[in-house]
């Protein structure tokens, strides 16, 4: 798809100018402004990109001047390549003014190819945007009939590739400017002009791009686009009659897509640990919504509740006319763990434990989709004899290291920054912590703790204490160098 | 004035109706007395308050009933706001196996009762506690529905951070059963059933001896001796 006056159509739709009125963008280079980008009616008027502004202005008085924005154009066109993932998740960004996409596959969903052209085309000048596509089995091809076809819309049947693009000037095969005039320059104007010659000697004079570029475009060689997004292993798509605007719609129609996308995954053997869900707004805008799970996953009612929390945050506008939903992260999962989501109703309660109940880890992924998983962890032992470093929060989802609990469980409660306390006696006899004095009467101990050396700076000997103070408070200090820690509390 | 009182008795009437007195089954917590005090033991599928200060003895006592709620093998949630302190491997010592803990450390009061919602509907799940000082009527009665709903049974552990215990026990509850547990000298832990929906209070001494460590299992290591063995609800405190 070539969209041939995109800056300037861009421009227009931001700021309203009448629409009789020519309009061209303009950039400062080397201290002259040059045109950079001219629409139609200022075309039509004589005006080229890389004419100065004061010819312009010469040529067509009543000239609308708009400075030019390359960077917002270029943002611009990932989000409208991001929309046309309406059609197909495979969209690439062909230079400055065109996108590639991948409809293989995919136009039987919108009625066949050629009202899959004409729904882009008509949806795109709805935004403003004169736009010209060409279906073609090859990228080169498809690039070639969309600028040099003359004819808004192309499709070129399959297999006649060679004939249908014969005539087409050589400077459609995507040659730099100067490589296809001195082409023309020599006779070779039209592609049908390079079939005839020896590969050999065009390579000898031209270097090996024009003979790639022919091989492209007639599919003879392979060239596969690089779409902005990566492909998902699964997508399922609809298309809406009517926009919808209420979060219900929405819900509604996650559902059905939900059912398809799982039934696909459980026939690949797979579960989905990450879901993204596009909504194609009427505006040419695109909502994604993301949710994660802990493990793979394909239960279309568990994946549904991951959603039903954010989907009113959908903001719809005037409609969304399509929703896409793809498995973005998948992974393998046997059918053994479907059954367990089919029964694990009925052995819930029992002995299953957390590894192996599936409604429990939905529980949790719910969690982690509304709180971060970052924030949800269990405790694993960790082989330190320093207290503070004998635990280590792990992710739910990960594979335990095998390590025992120390013999000794501890205290309940355990400071990550031990609190210097004021003490008398050794071990203390009484102690000030948080502006309350404790009096002890009973003390165990100590139990030392020598510092891990290899990890950085050695500090002293710790002393641990277990303190019981007269109202039955147990602490655990340690005294370092002459000085007090609270490090935790005992029940 | 009679009509005013009718609306009282019509509103005492909507709050006994909207409040569920109902409670799962009992989990017998092996100690005689408290388990006959009781009923049969814990009541499950309800919301229970144990209040305390930040010296940790409610901390265990609510580790110890965890622990006996999820002797069957199910996992508990355990949540906290910010940083938290509690010491995992701390909880095998009150019977609560720590790898069978979800340690959730939320950012706000809001998530963290949202979390424990959501896990008192979960019937995977042996039991929710949240380290919450309280919370409003409304949101403890979303709890208590919750559990019933669920079959599990909620914690507040109120720590005590800016209220004084007796403070946070004088305040309304929608918890079915309110404990308040404090040190005593001597490894021992004074344990009150402050209130208890449908039955009285009392008051009990447990007595912890901790085993030694010869056993590497984390059975329940709590023993109890009952100072005062009357359930009577006038239990005069026995220290």
């Amino acid at each position: 798809m070539w969209l041939p006056r995109w800056p300037t159509d861009r421009l227009r739709r931001r700021q309203p100018i009448p629409s009789d009125r020519p309009l061209v963008a303009v950039a400062e280079l080397g201290g002259r402004a040059l045109v950079t980008a001219a629409d139609a009616l200022a075309a039509a008027g004589g005006i080229l990109p890389g004419s100065s502004l004061a010819d312009a202005r010469a040529l067509l008085p009543g000239l609308a001047v708009l400075p030019a924005d390359p960077a917002g154009d270029a943002a611009e066109l990932a989000r409208l390549a991001d929309w046309c993932g309406r059609y197909s998740p495979l969209v690439a960004l062909d230079g400055a003014d065109g996108l590639w996409i991948d409809i293989t596959g995919a136009a039987h969903l919108f009625g066949g190819e050629e009202a899959l052209i004409a729904d882009l085309r008509h949806r795109l000048a709805a935004l403003g945007h004169d736009a010209r596509a060409a279906i073609a089995d090859t990228p080169g091809a498809a690039w070639a009939m969309a600028r040099f076809a003359g004819t808004p819309e192309a499709i070129l049947p399959p297999g006649r590739l060679a004939a249908a693009l014969a005539e087409l000037p050589v400077a459609s095969l995507r040659l730099p400017p100067a490589m296809a005039a001195e082409l023309e320059r020599l006779g070779l104007r039209r592609i049908a002009d390079l079939y005839p010659l020896p590969r050999a000697s065009l390579a000898r004079r031209f270097g090996l791009l024009p003979g790639e570029r022919l091989d492209q475009a007639l599919g003879r060689a392979e060239e596969p686009i690089s779409p902005r997004l990566p492909a998902p292993a699964h997508v399922v798509r609809r298309l809406l009659p009517e926009p919808i605007l209420e979060a219900d719609g929405i819900a509604a129609v996650l559902q059905r897509l939900l059912g398809r996308l799982c039934e696909e995954l459980a026939e690949a053997g797979q579960g989905a640990r990450r879901l993204d869900l596009h909504c194609y707004r009427v505006d040419g805008r695109v909502i994604r919504l993301s949710v994660g799970t802990s493990r793979p996953a394909r239960e279309p009612r568990a994946l549904a509740r991951l959603f039903a929390e954010r989907l009113d945050r959908i903001d719809p506008g005037f409609g969304i006319e399509a929703m896409a939903l793809a498995a973005a992260r998948v992974e393998a999962m046997s059918d053994l763990q479907l059954v367990l989501d089919r029964e694990g109703r009925v052995g819930r309660g029992g002995k299953a434990g957390r590894e192996s109940d599936p409604l429990l880890a939905s529980f949790v992924d719910r969690l982690g989709n509304r709180l971060g998983f970052s924030r949800i962890a269990r405790a694993i032992p960790r082989e330190s004899h320093l207290p503070e470093r004998a635990v280590s929060r792990l992710a739910l989802d990960a594979e335990a290291p095998p390590a025992r609990w120390p013999d000794d469980p501890g205290p309940l409660r355990l400071f990550g920054r031990p609190e210097q306390v004021e003490a008398d006696g050794d071990p203390p006899e009484t102690f000030l912590w948080r502006r309350r004095r404790h009096r002890i009467l009973k003390a165990e101990g100590p139990a030392r703790i020598a510092p891990e050396w290899w990890r950085g700076p050695a500090g002293d000997l710790r002393d641990y204490w277990r303190l019981e103070d007269e109202e039955g408070h147990r602490f655990w200090l340690y005294g370092q160098a002459g000085s007090w820690y609270l490090h935790g509390l005992f029940a | 004035m009679p009509a005013e009182t009718a609306v009282i008795e019509a509103l005492r009437g909507l709050i006994a109706r909207s409040a569920p007195a109902a409670t799962g089954p009992f989990c017998p917590l092996g100690l005689p007395a408290l388990d006959g005090a009781l009923g049969g033991g814990l009541p499950t599928g309800c919301l229970q308050e144990v209040i305390g200060l930040a010296d940790g003895a409610a901390a265990g006592f609510a580790a110890f009933l965890l622990g006996r709620l999820a002797a069957d093998g199910r996992p508990v949630l355990w949540g906290w706001l910010g940083e938290g302190d509690l010491h995992p491997p701390g909880l095998a010592a009150f019977g609560l196996d720590p790898a069978r803990v979800i340690l959730l450390s939320a950012a706000s009061p809001a998530d963290l009762l949202w979390a424990m919602e959501e896990g008192l509907r979960e019937p995977g799940l042996a039991g929710v506690l949240a380290e919450l000082d309280g919370c409003d009527l409304v949101a403890g009665r979303r709890l208590q529905l919750a559990a019933a709903a669920g079959g599990v049974t909620g914690f507040l552990l109120a720590r005590g951070r800016r209220l004084s215990a007796s403070a946070l026990a004088a305040r309304p509850s929608a918890a079915a059963l309110r404990w308040r547990v404090d040190a005593l000298p001597a490894a021992r832990w004074r344990v009150e059933l402050l209130r208890r929906r449908g039955g009285g209070p009392g008051v009990w001494i447990l007595e912890k001896a901790i085993l030694e460590r010869e056993s590497e299992t984390d059975r329940f290591l709590v023993a109890a001796a009952l100072a005062d063995g009357s359930p009577a609800p006038a239990a005069a405190d026995p220290v």
